[in-house]
């Protein structure tokens, strides 16, 4: 194996400047003669603007520019787009409202952008934005999901009654129901799953930028895919056309999903540069990224599951509420729908699946994908499920999992996924060993003997990433398709530079990428550079999300590398007077079978550029190759998580024993990120489980909206980890890559909730598992178990 | 305005500064040291740490002025030269970093523990010594090793010179 290639561990070579402090974020960035935006945000949920006076601000000091709702209306510039079309049971299409990116008439969220006040120094426009008078006419807000489509509710959107954004369904419902009259049992749970702040550690930001004599924009922007923000800002905002737009994202300091999406702020700052020529910058302060970026999660389920008296699950059903917010954000539709529903299998053989989701609008931050987008939803359900009916039929929970593991593939799911490859027995046995579960029993004796709760739980996770199948998503109504691009680019001395439409805001890729070409071109990775987040020099790409790079971007990169190799091949051919069909390429060299004839790649990415040496009406001079990458299937990442915890009983806390992590991702690049980003997601997970919460007043008011109020997980919250990897390589790809990012996200709060749950021999706890939450239920536990 | 004299990666800098700035704005802005970076607004996330005379603080509430006469060490300026601090090196090779945006503030951080608790630190020890820093990409799994084998390394340093 090459030590530098796929499935080596090799140390990130992205990571000398970011240890130096010499990392390239957008606040980082200083354009000559920029001015700073500060934007006035609404503080009531729900207000009808009656008068917006800008008057007093515009002439404060060091003022260059105040705008409004109306001057972009003026100016004909678009709405913010959701871009993925979802029908509801009944056939109809979603029914939204539009979302300007300064509010017209309405503001229907705290922090919703009623103005934008552009001054020489940041503490100018602060001062300034102050003295922005704003009349609201004071609504009712529209906070609780459970009763925001009831008859009489106000009315967020004149377009969507009572509310609803769509009622959509997916799955047999005469089939589950049938399932249902013939069960020996039935478990039903009501699950909240809660709703989430993402909080990238790194605030979002932009800088826009207009050039008069070029008459063309430049956006910095911390965005996870700039060319779907330039192509978002150019065909439907419409500030500029395409070849005039030029947008940067740089290095970013996070993103989790809540740096896909294009903000108002963005558009604003970038309309904005024109307006008062000068270059406009805007930095989030965290308790505006609270307010502003894209939440995440906000279900409210019940779900319940059909089983056999054998233990043989028959059927499951769900009924969801997904909370949208005041606004659709860019790929919030899909989220609860088919992000989501497809995935309530699980890993288990269900005859029978119906799943139906109401999306709903409420005076709240507008939700959108975050760690997992919909999969962490349906594992929480699928495992609660399976966990609390094991309990209930007294069933060992492994047990129980086992013996309804789908065994043979490919398999079809009733909920339009087709799971490719896996083995869910090897993951859960390899799980088990390593968590020493059948110490188990011994270890709660233990704790019990010092006034300690241990339990155990599981999540037995599977995911459907590498997002996705173009055409297949473009009939469930995606507005894009989903490939990924890549150029290599060999230069006259064989380095190579990799133009990649994917985006690395902490995943790696300009050392993972650079392992596939080290592979694939046999050069040392500190020959190749990756190249990535700039419009001007990267083709179009999509970007990176949905745990995609590995199996959609890093097999463009295959595709693009293979073309290089057949050109080579032929250049070497004309070089070494031989056949075409006669050369091999290996380790880096090419060689004329038969002969002792070779040469090194470098010599023939130089013969390619001299061009002495073949028929160039033949072969044309140079070597470079792209490839847009359009995956076969989604991948299916799957595994076993088993989390043990020690709950205080005096204080309710939750100490984290052991976690023990066992995922199937298929070929590993390079196991060190991998492992990585399983730590991350598990991190993730387990603040959703135990620490996190958005939490809004009955009048809307975010009350969690700085570090203060929302617990974010620290070091001191978490143990090691015990991870672990098998591999059933995907056939869908040609690396054999499933994709990593999200899995620990996904797997990880049923795993801890079943823990706790197990802990207190009690049937639920609600999310986050906090130590108040905790004590109060410990309280209520019968006198019995708490001794 | 008001003058400000202190000693930042070595270097002597004199500035005059609104009595408002902040220590992180002075440096980020007034010396384009942007290696130190703004997380939060709450001082919790611990981006912003920075060595004032040699001990961990974070800049976000500092004032500037407050910083008069003393020493200022950023990440830019934790080794002079092209080679690595030890616990820079560590979080390489330990991969304690993905975005890297918390990461110049952790690695002041584990400087700092290692100089209050010396080079042999237990897992223990510093994750309840992170306290003060958040990182939402690694789970702080290799934080933790990486900060350990930092520590152990600036403890070996010193006893070469001994």
């Amino acid at each position: 194996m090459n030590a530098q290639g796929i499935g080596a561990s090799v140390k990130r070579k992205e990571d000398l400047r970011f240890i130096t402090g010499k990392g390239q974020y957008v606040d980082d960035i200083n354009r000559p003669g920029q001015a700073y935006a500060v934007f006035v945000r609404s503080p009531h949920a729900h207000a009808i603007l009656k008068g917006v006076d800008i008057s007093a601000a515009k002439s404060a000091p060091g003022v260059l520019g105040v705008f409004t709702g109306a001057d972009l209306a003026k100016d004909k510039v678009g709405n913010l787009i959701c871009g993925w079309m979802i029908h509801s049971k009944d056939g109809t299409p979603m029914k939204a409202g539009p979302h300007p990116a300064l509010a017209q008439g309405k503001v229907r969220y705290v922090g919703d952008h009623v103005a934008v006040v552009i001054a020489e120094t940041l503490a100018q426009a602060k001062d300034a934005a102050e003295l922005v008078a704003v009349d609201y006419d004071v609504q009712p807000a529209v906070v609780d999901l459970n009763t925001a489509q009831a008859p009489g509710q106000p009315q967020i959107h004149a377009e969507a009654p009572n509310n609803t954004v769509y009622q959509w369904h997916l799955g047999d419902k005469a089939a589950v129901d049938a399932a249902f009259a013939k069960a020996a049992h039935i478990t039903k749970l009501d699950i909240v799953n809660n709703r989430l702040v993402p909080n990238a550690m790194e605030p979002r930001a932009a800088i826009g930028e207009y050039d008069r004599g070029q008459d063309a924009f430049t956006l910095y922007t911390t965005s996870q895919n700039p060319h779907v923000a330039r192509l978002v800002l150019s065909a439907f905002i419409g500030i500029a056309p395409e070849h005039k737009l030029r947008v940067i994202a740089p290095d970013v300091g996070g993103g989790f999903g809540s740096k896909i999406f294009i903000y108002a702020e963005e558009t604003v700052c970038v309309w904005a540069a024109r307006k008062v020529g000068r270059p406009v910058k805007w930095t989030a302060e965290r308790s505006e990224a609270f307010l502003a970026d894209a939440h995440g999660r906000d279900h409210v389920t019940t779900a319940e599951l059909a089983v056999d008296a054998q233990g043989k699950i028959l059927a499951l059903r769900a009924k969801t509420k997904a909370n949208l917010g005041a606004y659709l954000s860019t790929f919030a539709s899909s989220v609860p729908t088919y992000l989501y529903a497809p995935l309530l299998s699980g890993q288990y053989q269900i005859p029978a699946i119906y799943c139906e989701v109401d999306g709903v609008y409420t005076t709240t931050t507008p939700v959108d994908a975050y760690r997992g987008a919909g999969r962490p939803e349906a594992t929480f359900v699928v495992e609660r499920l399976i966990e609390v009916a094991a309990r209930q039929t007294g069933r060992d929970p492994a047990e129980f999992r086992r013996q309804n593991f789908i065994k043979s593939f490919p398999y079809q799911t009733p909920v339009i996924m087709t799971y490719d490859a896996g083995n869910y027995e090897a993951s859960l046995d390899k799980a088990l060993e390593m968590a020493d579960y059948k110490g188990f029993a011994q270890r709660k004796a233990a704790s019990a003997a010092k006034g300690k709760l241990r339990g155990i739980g599981f999540s037995a996770y599977i995911e459907a990433c590498g997002i996705a199948p173009s055409k297949a998503v473009g009939s469930l109504g995606a507005g894009v398709g989903l490939w990924e691009s890549a150029e290599v680019r060999v230069n006259p001395i064989g380095t190579v530079e990799v133009l990649t439409g994917s985006h690395s805001h902490g995943q790696g890729h300009e050392t993972t990428f650079a392992q596939v070409v080290s592979s694939k071109l046999g050069i040392p990775i500190e020959q190749v550079s990756i190249v990535h987040g700039d419009t001007d020099k990267v083709q179009m790409g999509m970007g990176t999300y949905g745990s995609r790079s590995g199996a959609v971007g890093a097999s463009a990169i295959v595709k693009a590398a293979d073309k290089v190799i057949a050109k080579g091949k032929r250049v070497a051919a004309a070089c070494m007077e031989v056949p075409e069909d006669t050369v091999d390429f290996e380790n880096g060299e090419f060689s004329a079978r038969g002969t002792n004839k070779k040469m090194t790649f470098g010599e023939v990415a130089l013969q390619a550029y001299i061009a002495h040496k073949f028929d160039s009406e033949k072969i044309e001079p140079g070597l470079k190759e792209g490839s847009f990458y359009d995956p076969k299937n989604f991948t299916f990442p799957s595994g076993v998580h088993i989390a043990e915890v020690e709950i205080d009983v005096e204080t309710g806390r939750t100490r984290i024993d052991r976690w023990t992590a066992v995922d199937d991702f298929g070929v590993l690049i390079n196991p060190m990120i991998v492992e990585g980003q399983v730590h991350g997601g598990i991190a993730q997970g387990v603040g959703q489980a135990l620490l996190e919460g958005a939490v809004y007043s009955e009048t809307g008011q975010l009350v969690t909206a700085s570090y203060m109020d929302y617990g974010m997980p620290r070091a001191d919250d978490l143990p090691s980890f015990n991870v672990a990897m098998t591999n059933t390589p995907c056939p869908s790809n040609p690396l054999g890559v499933k994709g990593c990012g999200e899995a620990g996200a996904i797997a990880a709060p049923a795993a801890l909730i079943n823990a706790i749950t197990n802990a207190l021999g009690h049937e639920d706890i609600a999310m986050p598992a906090t130590p108040q939450t905790v004590w109060r239920a410990i309280q209520k536990m019968p006198r019995k178990a708490a001794e | 305005m008001a003058s400000l004299t202190l000693k930042v990666n070595g270097r002597q800098v004199t500035a005059d500064v609104d009595p408002r700035t902040l220590l992180v704005d002075f440096l980020r802005q007034n010396l384009a040291l942007t290696g130190t970076h703004v997380g939060c607004d709450t001082s919790q996330c611990g981006a912003c740490a920075v060595l004032l005379d040699g001990r961990a603080i974070k800049a976000c509430t500092a004032l500037a002025l407050s910083c008069d006469g003393s020493e200022v060490t950023t990440i830019e300026g934790l080794a002079p030269g092209e080679e690595l601090h030890p616990m820079q090196a560590a979080f390489r090779e330990h991969h304690a970093l993905q975005c890297g945006f918390c990461t110049p503030g952790m690695i002041i951080a584990g400087v700092d523990l290692a100089t209050r608790h010396g080079p042999k630190l237990d897992e223990a020890t510093i994750r309840r010594g992170l306290e003060g820093n958040i990182c939402r990409c690694t789970g702080y799994h290799n934080i933790v090793r990486a900060i350990a084998a930092g520590a152990a390394a600036m403890g070996g340093v010193k006893q070469a010179a001994e």
